[in-house]
């Protein structure tokens, strides 16, 4: 409620979480400029290691967009974690049946008689 | 006044009514629940990018081969460098929002004014960034020639650099394929205008140039695409039906069909966002200048249209991730 935050100034605290947005994505494109090898060429579970670096760095942004930027640390545990909590959730199971049913088209795409667009 | 911005009235029973359990007004309530449904639908979109991707592993384009145009640096290869500065002007419209919710919460009208109006500058320059990196997209910087069974096949010299159709191709002056326009039509009439290059003047440049391969869509083991050999290429362009400059929804020059689709799709719905969030602001800033809320004694609606405007830069930040980037 705007009455009980009134009184003092957050500016310094979103000027550090500009700070950190900054850093974290000239991480992300230098990362994706140079793709080093050590990175980029090593799998874990078919994805290369950088998209998981990349995928981590994203939700450390998205973690402070949300939290700082978008007031959520000031709400009650409750509705902070109705909104976080139900997205994650739903995000998270969507992506992981989706993307497992994509592999599974790829492979068929790989030994069917249908090579191109199906 | 009491519908705009709810106040607890009571603070007797929970179950009596009035007050508010989660500690939040009603419109704040909304505007969460609302970007939470919306970032399911962005989810969605990415999802569907995500799964197209998997079924089309080997083949799909590399990001920043295809994006890699910066305003003043013709033909140099800045792959990445546009999208950042996109990003970061995001972040930074992002910043200037959150100090006037942060001023809005001292009242500080002048304070409100300045920062909304920055804000609202931010979202207009994001905005035509869009539309110039949309503009390359759709006209495409070298051109390719699509096979009978829809494969892409790009031109490279013998460094792999690849090559646009233009400085290559053999004009021909008697050209049979040109565009129906009404001029060359008995009627009022027109047809669907021919490329630049037809395919037999650029079959006859790339036969003349030996230096010339054919780069296909698979994707090696190294992370770059395929490159055929000289023999192998001429044999590989037999098989082309169309030449393929830019892109639209049917066909693009950058490889899978679907890439250019997803690419008009996501972003354009993530612009289309960024547009009303534009709209929203200025009203805001409206009603900053005309003192409503001041009047109203609370800045509740500048917070409102911040949590929109946060979340489309948080969309942003993923679309960036996963459409540039992974």
């Amino acid at each position: 409620m705007a009455s009980e935050t009134a009184h003092h100034s957050n500016t310094k605290r979103i000027w550090t979480v500009f700070i950190l947005l900054s850093i974290v994505t000239i991480v992300e494109v230098v990362l994706g400029i140079f793709k080093p090898e050590s990175v980029h060429h090593v799998h874990i579970f078919g994805l290369s290691l950088l998209n998981y670096i990349f995928i981590i760095l994203t939700i450390v942004k998205a973690y402070y967009i949300m939290w700082a930027f978008m007031h959520l640390e000031q709400e009650t545990k409750a509705f902070r974690w109705s909104v976080a909590g139900t997205l994650s959730f739903l995000c998270v199971y969507l992506i992981t049946l989706v993307l497992i049913e994509g592999d599974y088209v790829y492979e068929i795409l790989q030994t069917q008689q249908q090579k191109w667009i199906f | 006044m009491e519908a705009t911005v709810t106040t607890a009235a009571t603070k007797e029973n929970i179950w009596d009514g009035g007050n508010e359990p989660l500690k939040v007004s009603y419109g704040k309530l909304m505007m969460w629940y609302f970007i939470l449904s919306d970032s399911l639908t962005f989810c969605g979109f990415l999802v569907g990018y995500g799964f197209t991707r998997y079924k089309f592993m080997d083949t799909w384009p590399i990001a920043d081969e295809v994006f890699n145009h910066f305003p003043f640096l013709h033909g140099v290869d800045a792959p990445m460098y546009y999208v950042a500065l996109m990003t970061f002007i995001l972040i930074f419209s992002s910043v200037t929002m959150v100090l006037a919710v942060d001023a809005g919460h001292q009242m500080k009208k002048g304070k409100v004014a300045t920062y909304m109006f920055l804000t609202i500058l931010g979202g207009l320059v994001f905005l035509g960034s869009q539309a110039w990196e949309w503009k390359n997209f759709i006209q495409g910087s070298y051109g390719a020639v699509e096979t009978r069974g829809g494969s892409i096949l790009q031109f490279v010299g013998e460094d792999g650099k690849q090559i646009a159709l233009s400085d290559f191709s053999i004009t021909d002056p008697n050209r049979e394929d040109v565009s129906l326009t009404r001029a060359k039509g008995t009627w009022f009439m027109s047809g669907s205008s021919a490329p630049t290059y037809s395919l037999e003047e650029v079959k006859a440049g790339f036969e003349a140039n030996p230096n010339l391969r054919i780069r296909t869509q698979n994707t090696t083991d190294a992370k770059h695409k395929q490159i055929l050999s000289r023999e192998e290429s001429l044999t590989r362009l037999n098989d082309a039906v169309f030449v393929v400059e830019g892109a639209n929804m049917i066909r693009n020059e950058y490889g899978h069909k679907t890439f250019a689709n997803f690419f008009f799709f996501i972003t354009g719905f993530h612009g289309f966002h960024v547009f009303t969030g534009i709209l929203i602001n200025v009203i805001i800033f409206t009603n900053v200048l005309l003192g409503t809320y001041q009047k109203r004694g609370s800045y509740e609606m500048v917070e409102k249209g911040g949590l929109y405007w946060h979340f489309v830069d948080l969309v942003w930040v993923f679309v960036f991730t996963f459409f540039y980037l992974v």
